[in-house]
Formats: C-alpha cells, sequence, structure tokens
C-alpha cells in the first residue's frame, strides 16, 4: 500500500477512477465553444483587459488569452503559448466572444484563396529569407 | 456562425493573412526537423485532447473512467511580410487521427509530403489522404546522412503520383533546402489554378 498522499483526500479518486479529464475542468466539462469554428491560424484580438475586472465567471485562463491578445495572436500561438489543448482554447475564446471581450478573424474561406498575388508574394517572400 | 466572422481589427490595425501548409509523412521522417530549419521561432506544440466520449460530444463530463490521449502538432511560422505569415504544420505521426489531418488541412494552401527511401512504404498514407482529397502536395525526400539515395523518378514510380506532382530531394535539417520544398510547393499550387480541379 502506498502512503496516503497529503492534503484532503477524495474515496472517489482511486485507480479504479481512471484519469480525470483535467484540462476540461476549467471550461466546466463543455468540450465544445459557445459557438465558431476558431481556425488554427484565426487571429484572436482582444479589448483592454480591464474590461475583465469585477467579472468573475472569467478564470485566469481568459484573462491569460485577453493578455495576449492584446496584439493579434493565432489560435494555435495562443494554445502553444498557454500550454492548454486546443479543444479547451476553442472554448475559452467561445466564452470571451459571447462577451464581447475578443474579436476573432477566420482566415477568408473563397474557393480560389489565396490569389495569385499572394501566392508570389509567399514565393519571393522565401526566396528572399 | 457568422459573429465569429468581424471586419473590425482592433485598434483600426490590418491583420496578417496566414496561410497553412501542412508537413506530413511517416513517424520519426523528419517533419519537426523540417518546420524548425525553416521557421522563424521555434517550434511551438499544441495538442488535442481525444477521449472515448467521441468528437461529436459537446459534453465531456462523464468520461472520466475512459481512455483520454493527447495529440501533439508541432508548429513554426515564417513572416513574409507585415500582411501575410506562413504557418508550418506537422501532422500527426499517427495515421488514425484522421480527424485532427481535416482540421489541419481545412484550408491549407497545400502539403509536404517528406519520404524517407528507406521506409518509402511510411509515406503512402499521407500520399494517399492529399490525393483523395485533391490537396496540392509535393514529395520532399529527405536524404538523411547514409540512406541510399534513388533517383526522383524512381521514387515518383514507387509511389505511383500523378505525373504533375513535384518530387524533389531535400535535407530537412538544412534551412535552403527546406525553403526549396516551400517554393516548389507554392509555385505547384500557382500551376494548377490555371487547370481544372481534377476529379476523383
Amino acid at each position: 500500500m502506498p502512503a496516503e498522499p497529503p492534503g484532503p483526500h477524495h474515496d472517489w479518486l482511486d485507480e479504479e477512477a481512471g484519469p480525470l479529464v483535467r484540462a476540461y475542468t476549467m471550461t466546466g466539462g463543455r468540450a465544445r465553444p459557445a459557438a465558431g469554428g476558431f481556425d488554427l491560424v484565426a487571429f484572436v484580438v482582444a479589448g483592454p483587459p480591464e474590461r475583465l475586472a469585477g467579472r468573475p465567471q472569467f478564470q485566469p485562463e481568459h484573462r491569460m488569452i485577453v493578455e495576449m491578445a492584446q496584439e493579434p495572436i493565432s489560435v494555435a500561438e495562443l494554445s502553444a503559448h498557454l500550454d492548454l489543448a486546443l479543444g479547451v482554447v476553442r472554448v475559452l475564446l467561445g466564452d470571451l466572444l459571447a462577451a464581447g471581450l475578443v474579436d476573432i478573424h477566420e482566415p477568408p474561406a473563397a474557393t480560389n484563396y489565396p490569389d495569385d498575388n499572394i501566392l508570389k508574394a509567399v514565393v519571393n517572400g522565401l526566396r528572399a529569407l | 456562425m457568422d459573429s465569429v466572422r468581424s471586419d473590425r481589427t482592433g485598434g483600426g490595425r490590418p491583420l496578417p493573412i496566414a496561410l497553412k501548409i501542412l508537413i506530413a509523412g511517416g513517424f520519426g521522417v523528419g517533419k519537426t526537423t523540417l518546420v524548425g530549419a525553416v521557421s522563424e521561432i521555434r517550434p511551438l506544440q499544441t495538442e488535442e485532447i481525444l477521449t472515448d466520449a467521441g468528437a461529436a460530444t459537446d459534453d465531456i463530463s462523464g468520461v472520466e473512467g475512459k481512455n483520454t490521449t493527447t495529440v501533439a502538432m508541432d508548429f513554426g511560422r515564417i513572416t513574409i511580410n507585415d500582411d501575410l505569415q506562413v504557418y508550418l504544420f506537422g501532422t500527426p505521426g499517427q495515421d488514425r487521427f484522421w480527424f485532427l489531418w481535416d482540421e489541419l488541412s481545412f484550408g491549407a494552401l497545400g502539403a509536404v509530403v517528406l519520404a524517407d527511401t528507406r521506409r518509402l512504404a511510411d509515406c503512402f498514407p499521407s500520399v494517399d489522404y492529399f490525393e483523395q482529397r485533391g490537396m496540392p502536395f509535393v514529395v520532399g525526400v529527405n536524404c538523411f546522412d547514409g540512406a541510399q539515395r534513388y533517383s526522383t523518378d524512381s521514387v515518383r514510380q514507387a509511389l505511383d503520383l500523378d505525373p504533375g506532382v513535384p518530387v524533389v530531394l531535400c535535407d530537412a535539417r538544412e534551412r535552403q533546402s527546406g525553403k526549396t520544398v516551400l517554393v516548389t510547393l507554392v509555385e505547384y499550387v500557382a500551376q494548377r489554378r490555371g487547370r481544372p480541379v481534377p476529379t476523383a
């Protein structure tokens, strides 16, 4: 028998219980955002962090997103820098979007996107690196 | 939902356009090495949590007793100019996570399939995936030290590629070499624009 770990003991937390999906505890168990697709390369831009003041429904992770998104930042980079799974970041972004605290700029979805001028710019840019 | 699309730019700043390029291929073929060689940032990692509850569920409470798996995706970034960025995403090594491939390839410009001639069959699933979806791809033959060199023609034949698909020899560790592969891909994408999309 291993020694009892210090701290509060939960009878329902044993090996039989399996791993808890801890990452989703901060979303209240929600695995899907309230709205939106939040593409990996969608850009997030947040309003001033002060607007979160006095709103206890937001977690520290919400605040971190708002702080990191003072400059436009992609969803993928938010996930990497916060060390949170993509699904979790999307739920948190959905909360912030619903509260009007962030803007999300999804990549264009046109069929012939990007156009030839953009492709040319990419080739020239890559060559010049 | 339309509400996620917004033309407002915070503080009036123009937002860059970000293009996605996928780096695919078998396990250990050098995908992250290639991303790191051309990226301006140290490759970052994002992950997705998979549960037995399935992708269609909205709520994961109650999955505590089920298996969860974390799938990591490495990515890097190249800033072309103030308005344009290229993101390079390494696909998860395990081919069974197809739904993540679907997410990665959504809206992607194209893909690089890295091949190791000692284990050519490892890249078959990637080639199949992009062929079936009509996504433009190039094959980069990663020439590992001491790996027997094959001609691009023999690789093309072994992979049964369509005649137009570019095959280039490369060294995933070399920035110049990686750049050449990416340029080949983007030029191929532009070139395909002039033609009707082939039907499967």
